[in-house]
């Protein structure tokens, strides 16, 4: 990015594209020229621990996936070789490339420059780079992956062995002071390493491994249950201890560390490697990339968002999503992305598809006469498949199946040019269905369709063969057996091609209003953001106002003022003419589906239907109401949010009080609520730093399990700390005991905490004691999950549809999630992820219609006894009785049918039938299992 | 498509076919991403089918069913090698039976032939009404479903297969008691309720059953 000129609405940006010394359009991605290049050097993706060629793809699903040229390449340097030229067939290789200006005009701007993982070597006490069996976090990513330098083995730099004692070492350049270091917590260092714990013992059941800690921050949705997965796991020990490397052995280079525990005093151990997770940092090149877009960027040198918008920066029409923001997480950066596309479409709105040009197929050729003849193309994946299975045997092998007219293999058989390729053999050859021997159908399939519609065939002729993770990836080490079951595999596949049969899709309106069920920050700023594009608003609210649980919040950590922030949010909402407000709503039915929703609501009113296109459940949480440490009892014992609405009314009780106790994890990591609350912690270490600001006399206690203030409240943390906010940690096995007694003629909460490092029990007399309770789900989840056909996590929060995938989606097609219904999380999370929500919702509104599957059940008449059993078994209703000439008969919604195909396997008659899964496709499937001479001769 | 769609026809089909064993994948109970929650209708199929497996001579065990998510990859290898081993163990469809393959698939054909009538007693009468592991596992194992997988499929069952052998050659009431592992009087029942529905006849010379429509 060269420069940027002009403003929101009308930005140009001039760009310099690096000479990738290929013309992409020629390459084909068959790396013949990587197989004859001389110059050898360390693998960049590889993080330098493989050799790659000066030309090479940069990584297996590269988009583009064709090579490009590096530096180090002999001719750039000294015009010295050119061998790469001779052998490229296609003569894609152009040395005359220059960088090339490019000026593109804008409307708005989003930097998803993400993060870079922290170096080590800048502090010579981690030994990275000194000592050979010391590794960061994304080193060792790589040798986990199977297209890593070891094709997925786990080695020792120093001898290539196999490790068996394997040590973390977490908080590397993180949660510290000290110069190079960053003084915030990376926030994903915790659960990424017990991620490569689990995956270490899956790879190498034998292994120890250790993990060198200070506090579990396992403060995500279900963190808490695979942190318990990985710690129970054998041979896993999970240390609190800060530790160190002292040095190497030099004979056997195992690395040695020296922590110390409660037991036994300061140790030294051997690990035969050791991992640095490392934490994140700013991207590189943020200060420049800042200057050259006129932002501001924090001291972390993070981009500077404002209190109330996460997503914004310091100029208008200027966005960020992702790692810029700080440290994230997958779920957060893809929300966030979202998110920052509904802020662009509020900006643009009103220039919303005018560049869009219509996809046009050719028309569908009518094959209904023909005999089947197949095609089938099968996938290298790169080495993936072929470094296994014989792919060209599989090819001659497909080549002796009934109706295969043609096979052919490909390099990638996803790559545009393969695609390409596909469609044009099929013109070619006349094909009329299509066999995939490649991955998984569930990410490519869609495109391998399309690849038939280019090619004037119906997509559901398409049918993928799943060779890499059925065979390939799970039969490494037996690679005649994986060709021969390759070869079963594409043997089905081709059985049940020749039964497909062409299937229509169709087009459902779509109505162009959204509801939203919840009137708190996350339901209002999702529904201001959808309004502000065009699209009529109903926002219910249950209670007989709007701001949900953020009515209790006085300031955020960041000093975010959030009533007058409420009252304003509030403001606008009720200002804007598009948003309709229910106040006391209560939703008593709703009907029809995705685009055409039905919803009856019941409030101050009257009871209304409204219709709607897409909902979003932003129905919050609530507070837990403890029954522990004498709360309810006795009034000096307070939750954390009375606690705050205490300090802002500056009552006496409380900003008046010698001694403030705190305790963490109350009705939470427990039993009956298996996982953390994430809020609990910045939220303590906000208030007993309001409260030092306004009695700077008060002694603070907090008693914690793991403090986790993650991300940049870390900085908040110490700050608590040096305010001489004292920080006792407790087990779930030595809980704080509470007890109202008279002390010094005074009466005062007595707590006692066993402390660990005195090694005895520790009394504290207390004026006031705080605990943060649990945010439970709201008590109105399950009425609104059955409502609305939605699912449950095993917390009872919401479920979304994939945690990384669709973050803020449901499986039930148009309704979305956000806020804390989805999960405990701080405002600016919760802005973030309703922002994220009303950019799902805007995908599904902004389009006319939405498509309906043609893999849907049908009723065949002539075999229907109208018995019902498939009106039994269908759980949507899409499945009624109509008279008809005949007699009453079953007749399938095909707009409703999810095609489950329950009802497929109830009928006794087989007058349902699930299309594009039907009887006679998968039975010559399950009788291609075995090979014709190997099947029963009485069957 | 869902697991519930797994159909009683396709598990017999692949045994018929000479598959030494059938594992389905199915996801974690309670945990339907849908409304559905059809994997418990996958599990009330495979505990149906492994009771009539076991009531023609056919290991049970052949028969696996696991529960997982698409993210539980270590649960679909684990279970899959456990299942391997299991059919290993068994050896190949009769061995362990101590059956022929060729008396086994004329049986298999039986029940093949009576699937539409078991989906509809399945319907009818075998419904678990709480949907949980245990409630299943109890009902399958229980006396009441005994009683019922008598009286609604056993019973079925024989008269398919006494059908099937008659359409070979007519047959003596001390032939079909063999070839069915039954008693004569057992037989009789059948032949007599058969005879009734004018389904076969008794051939007073020959002192043979055979079917009605052969004569």
């Amino acid at each position: 990015m060269d420069g940027v000129e002009g403003q929101a609405g009308d930005f140009t940006v001039t760009l310099v594209k690096k000479p990738r010394y290929i013309i992409e359009d020629k390459c084909t991605g068959c790396t013949t020229c990587m197989e004859y290049c001389p110059v050898e050097y360390p693998d960049p993706f590889n993080q330098e621990l493989s050799q790659n060629k000066a030309i090479h793809i940069y990584f297996s699903q590269a988009i583009p996936l064709v090579t490009y040229i590096d530096e180090t390449c002999l001719f750039l340097k000294e015009q010295k070789c050119d061998i790469c030229r001779g052998v490229c067939q296609n003569k894609a290789i152009d040395f005359t490339q220059t960088p090339e200006k490019v000026a593109v005009n804008v409307g708005a701007v989003i930097l998803s420059v993400g993060l870079e993982p922290f170096d080590p070597s800048v502090r010579d006490e981690y030994g990275y780079g000194r000592l050979q069996n010391v590794l960061t976090s994304m080193d060792y990513e790589r040798l986990l992956s199977s297209t890593g330098p070891y094709e997925g083995r786990i080695l020792r730099m120093s001898d290539r062995t196999h490790p068996r004692k394997i040590a973390w070492l977490q908080c590397i350049g993180s949660r510290r002071v000290t110069p190079g270091d960053n003084s915030y917590c990376s926030a994903v260092c915790c659960t990424y390493t017990q991620k490569q714990v689990i995956l270490t013992k899956d790879h190498e059941p034998e292994s120890e491994c250790t993990v060198f800690h200070n506090d579990i921050r396992a403060f995500g949705k279900d963190f808490e249950r695979y942190f318990q997965r990985a710690e129970q796991l054998p041979d896993v020990r999970f240390i609190r201890s800060y530790a160190t490397i002292v040095g190497e052995d030099p004979q056997s280079k195992n690395v040695i560390v020296r922590y110390a525990t409660a037991d036994e005093g300061v140790k030294e151990e051997q690990f035969d490697m050791v991992v640095l997770s490392v934490g994140l940092n700013p991207p590189t090149g943020n200060r420049e990339l800042a200057e050259k877009f006129g932002i501001a960027l924090t001291d972390h040198g993070f981009r500077q968002g404002t209190a109330d918008n996460p997503l914004a920066t310091t100029r208008t029409g200027i966005f960020v999503s992702g790692g810029f923001q700080g440290p994230t997480d997958i779920p957060e950066s893809v929300f966030s992305a979202s998110g920052a596309g509904a802020q662009c479409g509020q900006l643009l709105d009103y220039r919303r598809g005018k560049l869009t040009t219509e996809r046009v197929y050719p028309p569908e050729k009518d094959v209904s006469g023909e005999e089947p003849k197949i095609g089938v193309f099968v996938c290298h994946c790169g080495a993936n498949i072929s470094s296994v299975v014989d792919v060209p045997a599989t090819v001659e092998y497909a080549l002796t199946l009934p109706d295969v007219v043609y096979a052919k293999q490909q390099l990638f058989s996803c790559a545009t040019n393969s695609a390409t390729e596909i469609t044009d053999l099929a013109k070619e050859k006349g094909l009329n269905r299509v066999v995939i021997a490649a991955c998984s159908p569930r990410t490519l399939e869609p495109l391998f369709r399309d690849t038939l519609r280019e090619a004037g065939l119906n997509q559901y002729f398409c049918e993928m063969a799943n060779i890499r993770e059925h065979c390939s990836w799970v039969h490494s080490k037996q690679k005649e057996d994986a060709t021969e079951k390759a070869k079963d595999i594409i043997r089905m596949s081709v059985a049940r091609a020749r039964h497909l049969e062409p299937l229509q899709e169709f087009d459902l309106p779509v109505d162009k209003a959204a509801l939203v069920v919840g009137g708190g920050i996350a339901g209002m700023t999702c529904a201001l953001s959808i309004a502000s594009q065009g699209h009529e608003v109903y926002l219910l609210e249950k209670e007989d106002h709007l701001g949900g649980n953020a009515r209790r919040l006085h300031t955020t950590i960041e000093g975010l003022d959030v009533q007058a922030y409420l009252a304003d949010l509030i403001r606008s909402v009720y200002a804007n003419p598009l948003i309709h407000v229910s106040h006391r709503a209560v939703i008593q039915d709703v009907s029809g589906y995705v685009g055409n929703f039905f919803t009856t609501v019941e409030s101050e009113t009257g009871v209304q239907q409204i219709k709607h296109g897409a909902a979003v459940i932003a129905i919050g949480a609530e507070e837990y109401t403890p029954t522990e440490y004498l709360y309810g009892e006795d009034e000096r014992v307070l939750t954390h949010l009375e606690l705050e609405e205490k300090i802002a009314a500056r009552d006496e009780q409380v900003v008046g009080a010698e001694s403030m106790v705190m305790i963490q994890c109350v009705g939470c990591r427990n039993q009956d609520r298996n996982y953390c609350s994430r809020v609990c912690c910045s939220h303590a270490v906000k208030n007993a730093l309001e409260l030092k600001d306004v009695n700077p006399g008060m002694d603070i206690y907090i008693l914690f399990r793991d403090m986790r203030t993650y991300g940049f409240n870390e900085d908040f943390y110490r700050q608590a700390a040096e305010r001489e906010v004292r920080f006792i940690r407790y087990t779930p096995e030595e809980p704080p005991q509470v007890e109202a007694v008279e002390s010094e003629g005074k009466p005062v909460l007595q707590v006692t905490v066993a402390d660990p490092i005195m090694g005895q029990r520790l009394a504290i007399d207390a004026d006031c004691l705080a605990l943060a309770a649990a945010v439970i789900p709201s008590s109105s989840t399950k009425e609104i999950a059955s409502l609305f056909k939605v699912t449950l996590s095993p917390d009872d929060f919401f479920k979304e549809a994939h945690v990384k995938l669709r973050p803020v989606e449901f499986a039930t097609d148009g309704v979305y999630l956000c806020g804390l219904a989805h999960y405990p999380k701080h405002i600016p999370e919760a802005i973030n992820q309703a922002y994220g929500a009303a950019g799902r919702v805007l995908t599904l509104l902004s389009h006319d219609t939405v498509v309906a599957s043609g893999a849907v059940c049908e009723v065949r008449e002539d075999d229907c006894v109208s018995c019902g059993a498939c009106i039994t078994a269908c759980t949507y209703g899409a499945i009624e009785f109509r008279e008809t000439p005949r007699g009453r008969k079953a007749w399938v919604n095909p707009i409703l049918c999810k095609g489950d195909g329950l009802c497929n396997a109830k009928c006794p008659t087989n007058a349902i039938v699930l299309k594009h899964f039907t009887d006679e496709e998968i039975i010559s499937q399950i009788d291609a299992v075995v090979t014709a001479e190997e099947i029963f001769e009485t069957r | 498509m869902c697991s519930g769609r797994i159909d009683l026809e396709f598990i017999l089909r692949a045994f018929a076919n000479g598959q030494d064993g059938v594992f389905i994948g199915a996801c974690r109970l309670g945990e339907c991403n849908y409304v559905t929650h059809g994997n418990y209708d996958t599990f009330g199929t495979v505990l149906l089918c492994r009771r009539i497996m076991r009531h023609i001579g056919i290991a049970p065990e052949r028969l696996h069913i696991a529960f997982m998510s698409a993210a539980d990859g270590n649960i679909l290898a684990e279970s899959i090698n456990g299942f391997v081993e299991t059919v290993k163990k068994l050896g190949p469809l009769g061995q362990a039976e101590n059956e022929q393959a060729d008396d086994l698939a004329p049986r298999l054909q039986a029940v093949r032939r009576l699937v539409p009538y078991i989906k509809l007693v399945e319907r009818e009468r075998l419904r678990v009404p709480v949907k949980t592991r245990e409630a299943y596992e109890r009902f399958y194992t229980g006396a009441e479903f005994e009683r019922l997988f008598d009286e609604l499929v056993a019973d079925r069952l024989a008269v398919s297969r006494i059908m099937l052998l008659l359409r070979q050659k007519p047959l003596t009431t001390q032939e079909l008691a063999a070839a069915l592992d039954l008693n004569p009087s057992e037989i009789s029942g059948y032949m007599n309720g058969s005879s009734r529905q004018g389904l076969v006849r008794y051939d007073e010379g020959s002192k043979r059953y055979t079917l009605a429509d052969v004569a």
